[in-house]
């Protein structure tokens, strides 16, 4: 490919240096390198030089951790480095929110920058007014600013709201990005201005990972039945049970994993075999935890058999619905549990690779999963004989930048080989063709995690615990009005009256509004709705979804239409922009939505309702505008993007107050 | 109709559209078949010349035992599918579709199959209210991902932004673009492979972009215009035909067109030359060309000029 180079500035030698970093120095000019006598004698290019490009995010982020933004020149230098033209370059570069593309303001790079989540469960604990002060002390969102007093003195800060953080539970999150530090990103929950100030003035706890560190680091909170005061997970109390080590082994320790009984499934794995694997999974019925409740066998079943080779195993640990972090924590608490799962998932499905896709905003997860991949691979746990036998397995981590839609499976993949996170049409399925057009399956943390509990008890054993269409146990994620929020395992039937009582019901003692079940993507139920069965079954029979696990408990104080607004807003920022129904339908809802919720105080841009016609009008629109994205977008997020604001118009918490009437003002605004 | 090579035999498959039995060749998609049966489908972003991306959604069907609409123009056709491509659920995604499109995008350039279709599936843009005014020069590339300001609701948006004049050959009048991603596959894997432009932000905030959106002259744009044969929307034309327009002067009925090859090298281009008072006012080349495709280079597609040159001297 002859790319041409259009920067007016080379490459800063940071920027050259972040990126040899990852890829070594050039070997050539064709890449970048100084000149050499052979150069003008060698074709370089072909499928070897453009087989690089896969490795594209990882450079981007490099660069952008080291220079606090992706300059022209820096981007020339990877074009070359990877052969990928620059437009392309940019594309991928512009699509996800992690990376910037402008410079930081004159004479303050590198840059820092403050997402604070102001997203459905944070809006709940009090967002907004944290963000009011937040623009008190740092001034207005998204303005580069040296802020002065409150004793902070530093370079350019710009702070502004980001997506859920997968903090939930602890009331507010923020994430740090920090170019050229030692830890350019860095999680932080709960978060105040002045633990914002603490952080950046280097006064905080060490920064981003802490390991070597045991247990009561853990960034959550605790739930009934546990000792330690710092952990938010209570375990199923039955036989199967996910978080059965988190909170009792040492995140940092390969051996404190395996004194509580780590790598003894894999163990047990290699004697079965991959079919008897698969048997077992099979028996055990697992629906996929990730949202879509797919059977894990099939996925697994159609990798195996496929005579392809070489096959691909993926971590979705992309983990970004609005109010999950289920994922999150077991990761943080239990990596080694994650790096065995995976690596009987590669060994089931005849992979030799597998790769774990993990959100850029876990910087202290993906620090812990490192190293229990380093450590794993250090005492023959991943490498050329896994456990001494002829079994070759190794994973590598992948960041994410900043992208929701990166976890939908086929987006994950091209983002896996360094593309715009763009979900593909389906068929084909990944088992077919996935990561570089290879057989590959890919599967949710918690996913992995019932792998072993099935190994543990046997399929049969797993398949008892639960109902017969929802086997073995569920995590939720309990926030809102609970005074006990936190992530909680059940065996699966239990009814969401449970779920919330066993978070402490509804805080206060006050009235329960509603539940946002499944995050932004899943439905809002009402209080007739607490002895439903949270199962597959007992959901959909209901009309919801139990998708990520997300239980956003509301009292009668939380304004309903506000939340629509930030989920609306959600929708609109995250879809990828691909097909017609999502790109439009996400704005029009929006528009929508702001035209029936009325102004939100704090809310960005938000103004007065200009109304269109009647109510009466707008739920017709808003039912063609569902009906689009429903049945015509590529993917989930479309698909599911109206979800929430028609179950809230139909438990009559928005779109009544007018109902039969006309807006005021409708004449000079009608249709 | 693209002439079409012989080649080894392929096996048929059946298929059942709107009732009705048709046989296509295995690897056939629906849209071949829909074609086949003489069923007018509206199609966005498929072109026989390029990959299908299948992103616009205007062509979904219904096939049964799907849980969605499936586009036909990337479907392959299976065996024993039954097929629907007018019930209530087509018409109103392909409805929404179009409206979507004509609230947030200006379509009245668009070729007159898609205004065709616009008229028959009854769109009414004026729904979401009044546009939003256009966002000023740079505005809309200068978005950055996951992040907008939230609006009132009372102003539908669109892409409405300045007309992006920065060479001699052609213009780019984004608020005409509708995101079908054709000009980036012809100036890519298609036809080209310069890869000037990519698809760059995300969301409503997507856009056709050079790097950084440096101007073309800046660019790797090499001028082929193959980017302007493939964009159904107008939002990419060339100066000649983009001067006239605002002149005022620019007037179809008054066009011929010749259909000749190109005089500058010996692959022997297909070139259509469209003459409005005696005067070449651009030149396009056939779609169905074998030597084209449709695609041609700068000379074939920008080198009139010297033409009404030499005639001026006489
Ligand atoms: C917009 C969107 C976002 C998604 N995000 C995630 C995610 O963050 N994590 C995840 O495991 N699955 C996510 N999924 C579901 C995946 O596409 C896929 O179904 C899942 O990873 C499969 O794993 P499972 O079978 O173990 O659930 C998402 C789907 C959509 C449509
Ligand atoms: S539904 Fe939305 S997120 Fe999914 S492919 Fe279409 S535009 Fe992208
Ligand atoms: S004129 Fe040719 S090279 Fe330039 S952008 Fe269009 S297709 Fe690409
Ligand atoms: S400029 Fe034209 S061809 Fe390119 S995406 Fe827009 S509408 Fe399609
Ligand atoms: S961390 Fe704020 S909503 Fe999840
Ligand atoms: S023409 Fe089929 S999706 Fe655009």
């Amino acid at each position: 490919m002859d790319l041409r180079l259009t920067a007016k500035a080379a490459a800063t030698d940071a920027e050259r240096a972040a990126v040899d970093e990852v890829l070594g120095p050039p070997p050539s000019q064709w890449e970048g390198g100084a000149r050499r006598a052979q150069d003008a004698h060698q074709a370089f290019g072909g499928h070897a030089a453009r087989g690089r490009r896969h490795q594209l995010i990882t450079v981007l982020h490099a660069i952008q951790d080291k220079a606090g933004w992706i300059s022209p020149g820096a981007l020339d230098y990877v074009a070359e480095r990877l052969t990928v033209p620059p437009a392309e370059a940019f594309g991928v570069a512009s699509f996800y929110a992690m990376f910037r593309t402008v410079p930081p303001a004159t004479g303050l790079s590198p840059g820092t920058v403050v997402h604070v989540c102001d997203d459905v469960a944070c809006q709940v604990a009090g967002a907004e007014a944290l963000c009011a002060e937040m623009t008190r002390r740092f001034g207005p969102e998204g303005a580069d600013r040296v802020p002065t007093g409150n004793g902070f003195h530093g370079a350019g800060v710009t702070w502004q709201r980001s997506p859920c953080l997968g903090k939930c539970d602890l009331g507010s999150a923020a994430l740090i990005q920090r170019a050229g530090t030692a830890a350019p990103r860095r999680d932080l929950a709960p978060v105040t201005p002045d633990a914002v100030r603490d952080a950046l003035a280097g006064s905080g706890p060490a920064a981003g990972v802490p390991l070597g560190v045991l247990v009561p680091q853990l960034s959550s909170r605790t739930g009934p039945g546990f000792a330690s005061p710092d952990i938010a997970a209570s375990p199923g109390s039955g036989p199967v049970s996910l978080l059965r080590r988190v909170g009792r082994v040492d995140p940092a320790s390969l051996g404190s994993y395996r004194a509580a009984g780590g790598y003894e499934m894999l163990r047990r794995a290699l004697r079965l075999g991959p079919q008897g694997v698969i048997r077992e999974v099979r028996d055990a019925k697992l629906a996929g935890r990730g949202g879509a409740a797919f059977p894990t066998h099939i996925k697994w079943d159609a990798v195996a058999a496929n005579p392809v080779r070489p096959k691909y195993v993926v971590c979705n640990a992309d983990e970004s619905e609005p109010g999950t972090f289920k994922d999150r924590v077991l990761m943080e608490a239990d990596p080694y549990a994650l790096v065995e799962a995976l690596t009987v998932m590669g060994y089931a499905c005849g992979a030799e690779q597998g790769y774990l896709y993990i959100r850029g905003e876990y910087p202290t997860a993906e620090g812990r999963l490192a190293h229990a991949v380093a450590m794993a691979r250090e005492h023959g746990f991943l490498g050329p004989r896994v456990m001494g036998e002829s079994f070759a397995f190794d994973i590598e981590i992948r960041r994410g930048a900043g992208a929701y839609i990166a976890g939908e499976e086929t987006a994950l993949i091209n983002s896996l080989e360094g593309k715009r996170a763009e979900p593909r049409n389906k068929p084909p399925f990944p088992a077919q063709s996935g990561l570089f057009g290879q057989p590959t399956a890919v599967n949710n943390v918690e996913t992995l995690l019932s792998v072993l509990e099935i190994l543990r008890v046997g399929g049969p054993a797993y398949a008892a615990v639960g109902t017969p269409g929802s086997t073995g146990t569920r995590l939720f994620c309990l926030s809102g009005c609970v005074p006990a929020p936190g992530l909680y395992e059940y065996d699966f039937g239990v009814t969401l009256r449970t779920v919330i009582d066993g978070a402490g019901g509804v805080a206060g003692g006050r009235p329960l509004q509603a539940v946002l079940l499944g995050g932004a993507a899943g439905v809002f139920v009402g209080p007739q709705a607490l002895d439903m069965p949270l199962t597959y079954e007992g959901t959909r029979a209901a009309g919801a979804t139990l998708g990520s696990g997300v239980v956003l408990v509301l009292d009668d104080t939380v304004s309903v239409p506000a939340l629509l607004r930030r989920i609306t807003r959600f929708f609109r920022d995250e879809s990828c922009g691909q097909c017609v129904p999502c790109r439009v339908g996400t704005v029009r809802q929006e528009e929508l939505v702001a035209r029936l919720a009325g102004p939100v105080s704090g809310e960005p841009g938000s103004g007065k309702p200009a109304p269109l016609g009647s109510v009466a009008a707008e739920l017709a629109l808003l039912k063609d505008i569902g009906y689009v994205t429903r049945d015509a977008s590529i993917c989930g997020l479309g698909q599911t993007a109206l979800s929430a604001v028609e179950s809230a118009v139909k438990l009559g918490l928005i779109g009544t107050d007018f109902t039969g009437t006309d807006f005021p003002g409708t004449d000079s605004q009608g249709v | 109709m693209t002439s079409v090579f012989l080649e080894t035999p392929r096996r048929l498959v059946d298929v059942e559209i709107d009732g009705q039995a048709v046989r296509v060749p295995e690897g056939a998609t629906l849209l071949d078949a829909c074609r086949a049966r003489g069923i007018d489908t509206p199609t966005l972003c498929y072109l026989e010349n390029l990959t299908p991306v299948n992103v616009c959604r205007v062509c979904v069907v219904e096939v049964e035992g799907s849980r969605t609409l499936v586009p036909s123009c990337s479907r392959t056709a299976e065996a024993g599918m039954n097929v629907h491509t007018d019930s209530e659920r087509v018409r109103t995604s392909r409805k929404m579709v179009l409206e979507f499109l004509a609230s947030s995008a200006d379509v009245s350039l668009a070729s007159a199959d898609v205004r065709r279709w616009i008229a028959s599936y009854g769109v009414d843009p004026s729904r979401y209210g009044s546009p939003a005014p256009d966002a000023g020069a740079g505005e809309r590339d200068a978005a950055r991902p996951g992040e907008h300001h939230a609006p009132a609701g009372d102003a539908a948006a669109t892409v409405g932004q300045p007309v992006k004049v920065d060479n001699e050959a052609y213009v780019r009048d984004y608020s005409r673009c509708i995101l079908c991603y054709k000009c980036v596959e012809a100036c890519g894997e298609d036809a080209q492979h310069t890869f000037a432009i990519a698809v760059a932000g995300r969301g409503f905030e997507a856009r056709i972009s050079t790097e950084y959106d440096v101007t073309l002259p800046d660019s790797a744009c090499v001028y082929c215009g193959n980017c302007i044969g493939v964009c159904p929307t107008g939002a990419l034309m060339p100066l000649s035909e983009y001067a006239m327009r605002q002149a005022g002067t620019w007037d179809e009925s008054r066009q011929t067109v010749t259909s000749t090859i190109c005089p500058y090298c010996g692959v022997g281009c297909n070139v259509d030359l469209h003459v409005q008072d005696n005067t070449i006012v651009k030149v396009t080349s056939p779609l169905d060309s074998e030597v084209t495709h449709g695609h041609l280079c700068v000379k074939g597609r920008f080198g009139f000029e010297f033409v009404q040159r030499r005639r001026r001297e006489e």
